[in-house]
Order: structure tokens, then C-alpha cells, then sequence
């Protein structure tokens, strides 16, 4: 990392001179197999990510269907945008989902990572049981959790009911379509961010934990003023990784409930799916997908300070 | 005694867990084995009486279900081939092989993983379909439609991470620096030190990058649903998502179909778990 291309490395200092001219020769010749080893990837890095990037922007102030090339419309579809009520209505349904998703996102990963960091045997055979989900199709489990959640012969019901829970419609009702793609979410993510958690756990030294056995402090005392405050960075990580995560939700609302019943469980990523590609409003979409961005880096900002605000 | 019975208690509770996150699992594999009267049968039926493999024939003969799954099937093996070699590739230069502007795209690349998936969604399309010379394009990529349709629309957008490129640069990091000085002092091309001496080394790097990777790709599902309109050139997961959509009632070969879908990433899981954990545990402490 700290070797540049003109400067000689500091170790050739006591050499003579010639030694020192094949150093720089062989570093001459390292950055040109650099260059080498690194255009294949980085040209298909340039087309298919930088230069999307930029278009998502410019794109947003055209008309484009993509059979006519575009046309400049300025602002006309950000103008569009805040007068457009089903964008508003799927704004609220993704923070009404991030809202319910990521608080009991935290709390059980972090919660099931504390418990399966505990020194008892066959931890490992959980920790791999919690992770299935996350391998697993997201359109096939959504599939099947359709078909758990089925009011009259799903399981999910039916488990409600022994314990005398009248089971609600679940994806058929528009007040509980959004927690059953809560639940499927969180079934299916809940196990990758308990191992960023263990992970987490794992590199807290244990000697704050004997200061605090030292002190007295008991199991709530010691998670409060060690653990949790130890874990900071690692909760940062997370509720910033749900929060991309989530706000871009698709593939559940798209199997599970194809955006309804009325419109509850329409997503912005839903949304701009069918703008672009079955109105194929290339242009309006894309201004969608950039106020969404905005909104994404707008709310990791908050999190982010929220974060550090706890640290003093 | 208290201590005893507060351990069982705690085994109970892991037991609860991991029962929910399996029962997905089951309750497909006993509906797609079950015979068409027992799937709505009430009160519910957890185990079928007999076991019947219709619902799995009906789901390969309906739809053309194991051509999606061979389309899928190339689209992810073609992922993890590109992004093991491109990869490590690039990787390697970052690590090792410093050249001008190498500190600024490194940089750039990094910055990348953080913007969302969805932003690059439309553009990302357009640039596909006018792919300058192909599917009917001319020179300016105008007039077909690119590479629309073809298995390229999933492989080169997705042939290099942001994340294999740092996860191998990371770990070629780790590596003594000095392992190649030798065979470099003596002349040897710096592919060949880089393909014979430091390759080999991250084998474990490359097999969580692999699973990683294959993951991803089978279950990858927006991209492929935009830019694979031709029924012969769907992915398995479009194929589920389509007869969830045609047929909803017909859970029977709907979960014959979900387990076929769930198979290959989950037998991968099985075999290479510790790869995958240990990964996922580097993401996440590699960030701190």
C-alpha cells in the first residue's frame, strides 16, 4: 500500500546504485502487470456500475420509453413525483415496514447471538439450524410462507389455534399483510446477522468482563455497560445493512401479495419495477429510484448519528 | 437443581427457535409428498399417509421447469467462475501490483457496495439492451435489442462484485509480502507468481467467495425477472414466482416446485457451511 510508483522502496537505501535503479525498474514493471491484472474487471466495473450510477441521475430528468431516445424534461418528473399519491403510499408502507423489521431484527439477533455464545455443547448445531433460512431461495420461502400463512389449512394457524389464538388472514388482509412479509423477512435474515453478532461477541476482551465480575455486576448490569455498549460499531453495521436491505424489499411483495390487498403492501422497489418495466417510463422510474436513494443515505445518516450520539 | 432446570429450559427455547426456522422446510416437504385430499384436509394433516411423487412430476411437465433449472444452474456456475477469476484478479493488483489511479478505483469500488441495487436498476437495463453490435444493435446501440435475453444479461453485470474484488484483496493482504520476491528477483512473470504462488494460498478465500457467489446468483431474482423475458431463457426462481402467480391453489406441485428451487443452494450449505460462516463472520468484523 505504501509503496508509490517513482519512489524506491525504503529499504534500498544502503544498496548501490544499480540495485536500487532494478528495484524501480521491477516496480515499473509490477504496476504495468497491475494495470494488467485489474482493466478485464474494472472495465466491466466501469460499464455496468459507475457509469449506471451516473445515468440513474441524468436519466431522471428525461422522458425515455426506450424506443424513441430520451427527452429532456428537466424536472417535470421530480414535479411529478410530489404530486404522485401511490409513491407516498408506498413510501409510508416501506417505513411502516422498517419501522416493525428492524427493531425486532436487532433484538433477536442480538439476542439469540448472546444466547449462542454461551459455553455450552452443540451451540455450532443452532448456529447452523439459524442460518438455513439464509441460503435459502427468498422466492421460494415466500412461496411456502404463503402457504404456511393460509388461514384455513396453514400450520401457522393452526399452531395459534392450540394455544386458543384465533389466527388472523395474514397476507389476505391489508392489516396484516405487511407483518406477515415482517415475519418471512425476518425468518429468512435473521441468522446472518446473529453471526455478525457472534462475531461481534467474540472480539469483546474478556477482561472487561472479569472487571465487571470484579465489581458485582450482575448478568443485566454486565450486558448494559459491557456487552451492548461494547457491540456499538457491530449494531452500526447491522441496522445499517437492514435498513439498504429493507427499504428495498421486493422479491416477498412481489410473491406473497403482489403489492396488495389495496396497495398495502406495494413497495417503492415494486413501484419502480412496474414504472420502468411495464410502463416503460424509463425516465419518471429512475427519478423514483434517485428519491429513494436519497432517502436511503438520508435515514443510514440519522442511524449513523443516532449511533454515535450513544457513545458518550 | 435450579441450575439444571434453568438449562433445560434454555435447550427448550433453542429447540422452539430452530423448529420455526425449519418448519418451512418440512411443512413443503410433506405437502409436495402428499396426496392431492390430504394438502386441504382438516384438521390439518402434518405427516401424508402415503407418499406420492406426482406433485414433482406435474411440476417438471406443466412448465418447463428443468430447463430453468439448467438455466439457472449455468448462470450461477458462470457467476462464481468469473468472480473467483476477475475477482482475485483484481484483487491481487490492488494488493500487490500498485499502479497509477489504483488507490482512487479502489476506493471508487469500495464506494460502490454502498449505493443501493435499485438505483443502477433502470440504467443498468438501458445499457444492456444497447449493447453496441449485438441482438440486432448497430454500431451506436440502436435498432435490436442488445444483449436482451441472453445469458450475458445476467453474467457480465454481475461477472465482478465490489465484494469478491475486496474480499481477495483482503485476504492477498494477509499474505507475506516477500513470498514472491524470490521467484520476481529471478525473472518470473508476475501472472505465474500470482497464478503459482499466491493463488493456491487462498483456497479458503476462494471457496467461501464460490459459495458466496453461487448463493447469490441462484437466488438472485429482480435482474434476470427484467432482463429474461423469453420463457426458454427464465431462471427457476422467475419459473416458481410465475405458476405461484398462475396457480395459487395448487399447492402440490407449488411446493414440489419450492423445494426444487430450494435444493442446490441449501445441499451446497450442507457441505460447505464452514466456508460460508467464516465469510460472513469476516463481512462483518472486516467492516470494524
Amino acid at each position: 500500500m505504501t509503496r508509490t510508483l517513482a519512489g524506491p522502496p525504503a529499504v534500498g537505501r544502503a544498496s548501490p546504485g544499480h540495485a536500487k535503479q532494478r528495484r524501480s525498474r521491477m516496480s515499473r514493471h509490477q504496476a504495468r502487470a497491475g494495470v494488467l491484472f485489474a482493466t478485464p474487471p474494472m472495465v466491466l466495473f466501469l460499464i455496468f456500475t459507475v457509469l449506471p450510477v451516473a445515468g440513474a441521475l441524468g436519466l431522471s430528468f428525461t422522458s425515455y420509453d426506450v424506443f424513441t431516445p430520451p427527452q429532456w424534461t428537466g424536472l417535470q418528473n421530480y414535479a411529478r413525483l410530489l404530486e404522485d399519491a401511490t409513491f407516498f403510499t408506498t413510501l409510508k408502507n416501506i417505513l411502516l415496514y422498517c419501522a416493525m423489521f428492524v427493531p425486532v431484527m436487532i433484538a433477536a439477533s442480538l439476542l439469540l447471538a448472546v444466547a449462542l455464545n454461551s459455553r455450552l455443547p452443540a451451540m455450532s448445531v443452532f448456529r447452523t439450524i439459524y442460518y438455513i433460512p439464509v441460503v435459502t431461495s427468498p422466492v421460494a420461502a415466500a412461496t411456502v410462507w404463503t402457504w404456511m400463512l393460509n388461514s384455513h389449512y396453514g400450520p401457522i394457524n393452526e399452531i395459534l389455534g392450540f394455544f386458543g389464538i384465533p389466527g388472523p388472514a395474514w397476507v389476505g388482509d391489508s392489516s396484516t399483510a405487511m407483518v406477515s412479509i415482517v415475519l418471512v423477512t425476518l425468518w429468512q435474515g435473521v441468522g446472518s446477522n446473529m453471526l455478525i453478532y457472534l462475531a461481534g461477541l467474540q472480539n469483546i476482551p474478556t477482561h472487561l468482563y472479569e472487571a465487571a465480575a470484579l465489581d458485582g455486576a450482575g448478568r443485566w448490569a454486565t450486558f448494559a455497560h459491557v456487552t451492548w455498549p461494547q457491540l456499538r460499531l457491530t449494531t452500526l453495521f447491522v441496522t445499517t445493512l437492514s435498513l439498504i436491505g429493507a427499504f428495498q424489499l421486493f422479491d416477498q411483495a412481489y410473491v406473497m401479495t403482489k403489492g396488495g390487498p389495496g396497495n398495502s403492501t406495494l413497495t417503492p422497489v415494486y413501484q419502480i419495477y412496474e414504472t420502468a418495466f411495464n410502463r416503460l417510463q424509463m425516465g419518471y422510474a429512475s427519478a423514483q429510484a434517485f428519491t429513494l436513494f436519497l432517502i436511503i443515505v438520508a435515514v443510514t445518516v440519522i442511524n449513523m448519528r443516532i449511533n454515535r450520539s450513544d457513545e458518550t | 437443581m435450579t441450575r439444571r432446570i434453568r438449562i433445560a429450559l434454555f435447550y427448550g427455547v433453542l429447540t422452539v427457535v430452530g423448529l420455526f426456522m425449519l418448519l418451512p422446510f418440512l411443512w413443503s416437504l410433506s405437502t409436495s409428498l402428499k396426496p392431492d385430499d390430504e394438502i386441504i384436509a382438516l384438521p390439518i394433516k402434518w405427516l401424508p399417509s402415503s407418499i406420492t411423487f406426482e406433485h414433482y412430476w406435474s411440476a417438471f411437465t406443466t412448465v418447463p421447469f428443468a430447463r430453468h433449472f439448467a438455466n439457472s444452474m449455468l448462470l450461477a456456475v458462470a457467476g462464481v467462475v468469473t468472480n473467483l477469476m476477475l475477482g482475485s484478479l483484481a484483487g491481487y493488483a490492488f494488493a500487490r501490483l500498485p499502479f497509477r489511479g489504483s488507490r482512487v478505483l479502489f476506493r471508487l469500488l469500495l464506494g460502490s457496495m454502498m449505493v443501493p441495487a435499485v438505483v443502477t436498476l433502470v440504467p443498468s437495463f438501458i445499457i444492456v439492451r444497447s449493447m453496441p453490435l449485438v441482438g440486432g444493435n448497430d454500431l451506436t446501440g440502436q435498432g435490436g435489442v442488445g444483449l436482451l435475453n441472453t445469458y450475458w444479461a445476467v453474467i457480465l453485470p454481475g461477472a465482478v462484485g465490489a465484494f469478491s474484488v475486496f474480499m481477495m484483496r483482503q485476504f492477498f493482504l494477509a499474505l507475506p509480502k516477500d513470498l514472491g520476491e524470490a521467484a520476481r528477483v529471478d525473472g518470473c512473470p508476475e501472472f505465474r507468481i500470482f497464478w503459482k504462488i499466491y493463488l493456491p494460498l487462498c483456497r479458503p478465500a476462494l471457496a467461501t467467495l464460490a459459495v458466496f457467489t453461487f448463493v447469490a446468483g441462484w437466488n438472485g431474482f429482480l435482474w434476470p425477472l427484467i432482463v429474461l423475458n423469453d420463457p426458454d431463457m427464465n431462471t427457476i426462481q422467475m419459473s416458481l414466482a410465475a405458476f405461484s402467480f398462475n396457480k395459487q391453489t395448487d399447492y402440490g406441485p407449488l411446493m414440489a416446485g419450492s423445494i426444487v428451487a430450494m435444493a442446490p443452494t441449501l445441499l451446497l450449505f450442507a457441505f460447505a457451511q464452514r466456508y460460508l460462516t467464516r465469510g460472513l463472520a469476516f463481512t462483518g468484523s472486516g467492516l470494524q
